[in-house]
């Protein structure tokens, strides 16, 4: 049973009417590791995430939690995951320790282990002070980390973290990094949506790109990121200079063709390293491509997006607008 | 448990706590919730309700109101009519009352089942492992509350214009007990409502519907005998009529008749029927 993996995954399948919002996706988490799903909104990420915490039927495919079958056995693999979900789960009626000791009694702790867990809790994640107040007094931060300790009470050595970082401010986002890292040191297994690449390059292991339902690229952040190259330069030619030419220079000099942007006139250039930046502006110079505007950066979500599927992420938007609405009526 | 922490701003919130190993967590997890745990689970979720009733004391103004109001009302406007003279419709009266302020608190459980459902805490309650029955009984529990007070209050304020129970004290708490017991397995039927429907106001809307007729076509404000044969017959396999019958041999007479039989039974099989189908819808919306 130590072998199993946390969570094993094939060929996962959700419809909602027309839309299939999860796609035939295949996915597998090694015990102890932080394992990143990104993608954009409407990708399919949390519907997946929500199939593997039985909370949405799988309507094809199989998935397993540390070998446990989800569709056949939900209730026990309930009790081997934490989830916490994009918007908290937690009663606004209810005070942060009232929470706390609610969720344990649920879960089968006596009314003085509940307390003390919740204090413990309290106290761990910094919300002594706020204890007895009133959710609605919570700021986004404070309710995150309530939520996530509301997912720790029983201690399970799997938890998913839907978007665990959206809304929140760089200082928290950092704090809530460090926290997830925490959990992991002490054995924890994670599985995380986000949207941001820079968070799955901090946190994850591994990271799975899904797109429109579907699994477009797998792999460690670095592999993900030389796909793509380590740096972008971005290139905006001069109004009447010679795109093809543009575009055979960067070639011969770095060896990747240009990725053309909707913009026209724009072009970036996937670089190993920031260097070679300059190469490719002193080939453009020799090669007498006029340039308006230039810039650095380190690869996006878009770009990374962008090489691999072919479109960018705001494409897959407007259908995720589409997705939710429709899980949303599901949900009815 | 192991547990240290360091909790300092610039570095973020360090949590350490030792995780239960996969595989004894794997061997430990159960297949089903026991009978023991539901019960457990059931009174965990009651108190939550009650915690919400406390802080949030508008909820109680229609079991407050609607009874002082309705008896009054009803009293001096039919009494007159119906019976003479307000004192002689007041034993027909009260009882009727009764059955229409708890029938009126069932829809409330139902509506505000709906509304709780779509808060976010309700996401929570689907992913732990815990009975799926207890988010929908756990509150129902707890307004048993507001049946009570309903239905004291009816009888109170009866009490104030005039009102004397020939069943005396014993009559009236048996009748009240009947309408909590009725108020309470009819709310099933108003949670399933509430499992099905959209949102908060359809479940109003539809609940309305259901419960216009019920209490309005009834024995609840009119003796019987006035009423056109085809309704009379409706008004006679009502069960609302049973309810209000059962109370008045209750509290007017202290007799425990077969009209009381009839209330629970009826009771019984409104559980038996709509507490299955409620915790299938509620599990089928996941």
């Amino acid at each position: 049973m130590t072998t199993a993996a946390s969570v094993y995954a094939q060929g996962l399948v959700k419809k909602f009417g027309e839309l299939r919002a999860v796609d035939g996706i295949d996915l597998e988490v090694r015990q102890g590791e932080i394992f990143g799903v990104l993608g954009p909104n409407g990708a399919g990420k949390t519907t997946m995430l929500k199939m593997l915490a039985t909370l949405l039927p799988i309507d094809a495919g199989q998935a397993r939690v540390f070998g446990v079958d989800v569709a056949r056995e939900p209730h026990r693999v309930r009790q081997l995951l934490g989830v916490t979900g994009q918007y908290a789960s937690v009663d606004e009626d209810l005070t942060a320790t009232e929470n706390l000791w609610l969720f344990g009694r649920l879960q089968g702790l006596r009314s003085a282990d509940a307390r003390a867990i919740a204090n413990q809790l309290l106290a761990q994640f910094g919300l002594e002070e706020a204890a007895n107040k009133p959710i609605s007094q919570f700021s986004g931060g404070m309710r995150r980390r309530l939520d996530l300790a509301a997912s720790l009470i029983t201690k399970p050595p799997l938890i998913f973290l839907d978007e665990p970082t959206t809304g929140l401010d760089p200082r928290t986002r950092g704090q809530m990094w460090d926290t997830i890292r925490g959990l992991v040191a002490d054995g924890c297994t994670i599985l995380l949506t986000t949207q941001y690449l820079d968070e799955a390059d901090q946190l994850a292991d591994r990271i799975a790109v899904i797109d429109h339902g579907r699994k477009v690229a797998e792999g460690t952040p670095d592999e993900l990121k030389t796909s793509v190259g380590n740096s972008t330069l971005q290139l905006e030619l001069a109004p009447g200079a010679d795109h093809d030419l543009a575009q055979q220079v960067v070639w011969r000099v770095v060896g990747r063709e240009p990725v053309l942007t909707p913009e026209s006139g724009r072009m970036n250039v996937p670089l190993e390293t920031a260097d070679a930046a300059g190469d490719v502006l002193i080939g453009l110079r020799r090669a007498g491509v006029p340039i308006g505007a230039v810039s650095v950066a380190k690869p996006t979500l878009d770009e990374v997006f962008l090489t691999l599927t072919g479109h960018d992420t705001g494409d897959a938007d407007e259908q995720g607008e589409a997705a939710r609405d429709e899980s949303y009526l599901e949900v009815r | 448990m192991s547990t240290a922490t360091t909790a300092d701003a610039s570095q973020g919130i360090r949590v350490r706590t030792s995780v239960v190993d996969p595989a004894t967590a794997v061997a430990r997890a159960r297949p089903h919730v026991s009978i023991g745990e539901t019960v457990s689970q059931t009174f965990s979720m009651a108190w939550r309700a009650l915690k919400k009733m406390r802080r949030n004391p508008e909820q109680f103004f229609d079991v407050t109101l609607q009874p002082l109001l309705f008896t009054a009302m009803f009293a001096y406007i039919f009494g007159g009519a119906i019976s003479g003279k307000v004192s002689s419709y007041l034993p027909l009266l009260i009882p009727g009352i009764v059955a229409q302020t708890v029938l009126t608190t069932c829809m409330s459980t139902g509506v505000q089942l709906r509304e709780d459902m779509e808060k976010g805490v309700f996401d929570r309650f689907k992913a732990l492992p815990i009975a799926r029955i207890a988010p929908l009984a756990g509150p129902m529990m707890a307004d048993l509350v507001r049946y009570l007070i309903a239905a004291s209050l009816t009888f109170v304020m009866g009490v104030i214009i005039g009102y004397r129970p020939g069943g005396g004290a014993l009559g009236v708490l048996g009748a009240i007990v009947l309408a909590i017991f009725t108020g309470w397995s009819i709310a099933w039927i108003f949670t399933f409502i509430g499992t099905l429907a959209r949102n908060a106001r359809s479940v109003q809307g539809i609940s309305m519907l259901i419960l216009f007729p019920l209490t309005f076509l009834s024995n609840a404000f009119v003796p019987v005998s006035t009423l056109p044969r085809a309704l009379a017959d409706f008004v006679k396999v009502n069960p609302v009529s049973h309810l209000v019958s059962a109370s008045r041999d209750l509290a007017n007479l202290g007799v425990i008749s077969g009209e009381v039989g009839w209330t629970v039974l009826a009771g019984l099989v409104v559980i038996a029927i709509f507490a299955p189908l409620s915790v299938y819808s509620y599990k089928r919306h996941i």
